[in-house]
């Protein structure tokens, strides 16, 4: 692959990957991550935030082809900063603070002097999500049944 | 008919000034939270998610609450929001084999690939009242074990490497999926639009269809090829960024229900299948929804069609509880024209009846 491609894709997964996360992000988390930024830019609404409906599908047998399951709530907002940068948050509920404020640190992600404050964040709420996750595995593995065969006392 | 009546106007805010204290019962109780129906009260909101087809544990419970327990109300109210929320896309179809499982269950392989994991389950709970929870009695962690966290195979995937087992459903390769929200039905439908009126569908009603096919109303010899309950991520297709990005998750139910085969000269012997996938946990109706898929695909099978769980308009046009629940229930909205008119015809018959059985009296009489 050619190196600027590559390089094109590695963005967009960490875009896409920031983006996912933010969307995990409790509103403590964000707002506690909008303290940390020292020199705050200034933040314009360009779309939102609002809320609205996404229709969630499924697939017939569970590979098939698609049908309409029935729709979720989501909230999104796109901000520009005073710099330009164009940033969206769009999360499933109602809570348009939440998607508003991961609007703006996915904008601020795209300026190299928020980016470290920005995947610190991230990070963090990767880690937090991943132990959450492993406490309902192990949770869920300590149902597991284990199967023994009774031996017949058939002599 | 209806003919605007004017006079109700006191008691009906009265009436809802009474209901609203009602709701709020004894005030020495503290009021119910929003948090702790969706904590405590889970399965309940999960239901009124699946039936109001709008996945938002908050609203649900709220709608629980305002419908002071009434599922059906709570679920039309729920709906009834729904309307007011523009769409912003359709998501990319869930991958319920990526599902984080909390409960996987299978009663035709004892020993598949990634275990079988019970879960929270009332499974094997002795349906006897427990008394510690009249009282807030501590509650005990759960036991934790080394987890296995890759990706669980589908049951339906271990047949179908032999072909023993029908593939999972496609339509022709330029079917749109039909939206029941959008456009009126039509019959027949494809099996999209009828899994779409499925899962929205009255719990109660599919259970007893489902049940009414074991019975021997067309009868499907199923098997639970697999029950999975867990979260999803449900990802939006982003035309501004030009990538998909997750929006987070929900919890399904998915059931693989495995059914007799069907063979011809054509295609050898192999299972069917019927398919059921809920919002939230519920298996009961995952379950329901899977068989009731399955005698609805009768005319595809060329089976006969004698019992009511396989009549397509049947089983569609009655399985929503709104729809159902306003017709019913309008029954007690003000008929007084309607029915003054039937009580004059009622008249006239008798006057009729009477003035007839007079006049044979009187010949009676005469004889």
């Amino acid at each position: 692959m050619d190196p600027i491609k590559q390089d094109g894709s590695a963005a967009v997964n960490g875009r896409k990957r920031a983006m996912e996360l933010l969307a995990k992000a409790s509103t403590e988390e964000l707002q506690a991550g909008w303290q940390a930024i020292k020199a705050k830019p200034k933040v314009h609404a360009v779309r939102g935030p609002e809320s609205g409906l996404v229709m969630v599908r499924g697939r017939i047998g569970g590979g098939g082809d698609a049908f309409n399951l029935g729709e979720a709530t989501v909230s999104r907002a796109t901000v520009r900063l005073g710099s330009g940068e164009i940033g969206h948050g769009q999360l499933l509920g109602n809570d348009r603070e939440r998607a508003r404020l991961a609007a703006v640190f996915d904008a601020l992600r795209q300026r190299p002097d928020h980016r470290q404050a920005v995947d610190a964040l991230v990070d963090a709420v990767e880690s937090r999500v991943a132990a959450e996750d492993r406490k309902r595995a192990e949770q869920t593995a300590a149902t597991r049944v284990d199967f023994f065969t009774m031996v017949r006392g058939d002599d | 008919m209806y003919v605007a009546v004017k006079g109700g106007e006191t008691a009906i805010a009265n009436a809802h000034r009474l209901l609203a204290d009602r709701r709020r019962g004894d005030r020495s109780l503290p009021a119910i939270s929003i948090d702790q129906i969706v904590a405590q009260l889970g399965l309940a909101v999960d239901r009124v998610m699946a039936e109001a087809s709008l996945y938002d544990r908050e609203l649900a419970a709220l709608a629980v609450r305002q419908a002071r327990g009434d599922m059906i109300e709570a679920i039309f109210i729920l709906r009834a929001y729904r309307t007011t929320l523009p769409r912003f896309g359709l998501s990319v179809p869930i991958d319920t084999g990526r599902m984080k499982i909390e409960r996987r269950v299978s009663a035709t392989y004892k020993d598949l690939p990634g275990g079988q994991l019970l879960g929270a389950t009332f499974d094997y709970t002795h349906r006897l009242l427990d008394p510690s929870l009249l009282a807030d009695e501590p509650v005990a962690d759960p036991v934790r074990k080394q987890a296995d966290e890759s990706a669980m195979m589908r049951v339906s995937d271990i047949l179908a490497d032999e072909g023993l087992i029908e593939a999972d459903g496609r339509l022709p390769e330029d079917h749109v999926p039909g939206d029941l929200t959008r456009e009126p039905l039509e019959f027949p439908l494809d099996r999209d639009l009828r899994l779409q009126a499925l899962a929205r569908g009255d719990e109660g009603f599919l259970l007893a269809l489902a049940y009414s096919t074991q019975r021997g109303y067309a009868r499907t010899h199923p098997f639970v090829g697999e029950v999975r309950i867990g979260d999803v991520e449900v990802e939006l297709d982003m035309p501004e960024l030009g990538f998909a990005v997750s929006l987070g998750r929900i919890q399904v139910t998915e059931c693989q229900m495995v059914n007799q085969f069907k063979g011809s000269a054509n295609n050898p012997p192999q299972f069917t299948r019927g398919y059921g996938l809920v919002f939230g946990q519920s298996e009961r109706k995952a379950m329901a929804m899977s068989l009731v898929d399955r005698a609805l695909r009768a005319e595809e099978f060329g089976e006969d069609i004698v019992a009511p769980a396989q009549d397509e308009e049947f089983v569609i046009s009655h399985s929503d509880n709104v729809q159902a629940t306003g017709f019913v229930e309008h029954l007690k909205l003000p008929h007084y024209v309607d029915f003054q008119a039937e009580l004059d015809l009622v008249r006239r018959m008798r006057a009729e009846y009477d003035a007839k059985s007079d006049g044979n009296d009187v010949r009676e009489a005469a004889e």
